[in-house]
């Protein structure tokens, strides 16, 4: 009997060691949501040339160390919608050059009100897919709190084990907001009308007001 | 008097007119917003007020007071706005909320000088907003179609309605003085366009219709805000699924 519940006692902690192993592995999606915001905004507080928008050091950031974690081929597609498929390997590409200088440089010029925030990651919801995962947190600072959610999917053995493929600011979903936009233009003049529009406007953005 | 009232109504029959003439000519492509060639127009209308008189009002109220001021205004506002907030958590039966809401309404007139020091968000307890449109929302009201209203901006059928009962509840309409009550809006409207400097470029710079941006923003916004957060998803994101990169 004794015996009995020692070798029980092994089993459970070889286990349990076995399941301790596998969560080490796999970062908890908060977790990963909490060091990776932590890192963006650690570096942006440490370089004044980030805050006053420089467009090449915040690219660099966004390449060096964001767009890992983030399947920005899905988003893109998400936001452009059934037109995704039947475009060329060479649009989709050109698609997603243009798409991510448009919101990098509209992100980059909220940078510069960057100071004293700090980043608090909500408890997950319960009974989420891991396919499809919301983690919400909240931007503290002076002011009201900024809501910021990410919506990320399970990539097991790439990357961090999760990708981000949509972003919530202040309530609002960035893929969402974006098909409208895109169908527009794809509508009156298919991918190509969309490619064209983006560059004009990110060629207009580029130009100091 | 009289002659206010004419040209209200004058205002209301264009208005009315335009909407006909909606109707009539062009179908809209947005199931959520068949009035989408009037509500373009007063976007238009109201683009242009805002370029002309807004704005500029409100780049020269941040150059011209320091930052401690304009928070200092901010936050005056934002505690008289919390007694509202306050009331429709509690007329969704949000027991918890209304309470932290009136916890920081009396932390704020008391301790942080009649609400010009936002010391309860300091402390840590969150602002709330709600207004009547999110209780409607909340009790069930659809929200209809969507309404650009001149010079207040984005709105829908429901909290088109609302508005007026919004306008009541705010602290700053029951003053009975009326040079004050006058004042007191007019800073409210700066301080609240002050606030916005940065998101309204940022729309204009980041969209490909700024109008159609503003509308879906608005619709999720309020969508967002009914739920407290967290909606229930109505997109589609398995449509285009595909493997990463």
């Amino acid at each position: 009997m004794n015996r009995r519940h020692w070798l029980a006692a092994v089993g459970a902690v070889g286990l349990s060691g076995l399941a301790g192993h596998a969560w080490a592995s796999d970062e908890a999606p908060d977790a990963f949501v909490q060091r990776i915001t932590n890192d963006a905004l650690n570096s942006i507080k440490s370089d004044k040339s980030l805050r006053s928008g420089d467009i090449q050091k915040v690219m660099q950031l966004v390449d060096g160390q964001l767009m890992q974690h983030v399947n920005f081929r899905r988003m893109t597609a998400l936001a452009t919608g059934p037109a995704w498929r039947s475009a060329t390997p060479e649009q989709q590409k050109r698609l997603q050059d243009e798409f991510k200088t448009l919101l990098v440089r509209t992100y980059s010029g909220a940078l510069s009100q960057i100071t004293d925030q700090v980043v608090v990651v909500k408890p997950l919801r319960r009974g989420q897919d891991e396919r499809n995962l919301v983690v919400n947190t909240e931007v503290r600072g002076k002011g009201d709190p900024i809501q910021l959610d990410y919506r990320l999917e399970k990539t097991p053995g790439q990357g961090a084990g999760w990708m981000i493929f949509d972003l919530n600011v202040l309530g609002v979903w960035l893929v969402e907001n974006y098909r409208n936009q895109f169908t527009k233009e794809i509508n009156a003049g298919g991918i190509d009308a969309l490619i064209a529009s983006l560059a004009a406007r990110n060629r207009s953005n580029a130009k100091p007001a | 008097m009289n002659a206010i009232r004419n040209r209200f109504l004058l205002v209301l029959a264009m208005a009315m007119l335009l909407v006909l003439q909606g109707c009539s000519t062009v179908k809209s492509a947005d199931a959520r917003d068949p009035w989408e060639p009037m509500n373009r127009s007063i976007y238009q209308f109201n683009d242009a007020v805002d370029t002309i008189a807004l704005k500029p009002a409100a780049e020269l109220y941040v150059k011209a007071l320091p930052s401690m001021v304009r928070t200092g205004v901010n936050n005056f506002f934002g505690n008289l706005g919390d007694v509202w907030s306050m009331a429709n958590s509690a007329m969704q039966f949000k027991g918890q909320d209304t309470v932290e809401t009136f916890m920081r309404i009396s932390v704020n007139t008391f301790m942080g000088l009649g609400g010009v020091l936002d010391v309860a968000t300091a402390m840590g307890i969150e602002k709330r907003r709600e207004d009547f449109g999110q209780t409607l929302g909340y009790w069930g009201v659809q929200s209809g179609p969507y309404v650009m209203l001149p010079l207040f901006g984005p709105s829908t059928l429901r909290d088109a309605l609302a508005f007026p009962v919004d306008m009541q509840g705010n602290v700053t309409n029951q003053l009975s003085d009326q040079r004050t009550r006058n004042a007191l809006l007019a800073t409210r409207l700066v301080d609240t366009r002050a606030g916005l400097l940065r998101t309204v470029d940022a729309v204009k710079a980041s969209s490909l219709d700024p109008y159609s941006f503003v509308r879906d923003a608005y619709l999720q916004k309020r969508r967002n805000d009914i739920y407290d957060g967290n909606p229930p998803s109505s997109f589609d994101y398995n449509e285009t699924a595909s493997p990463s990169r």
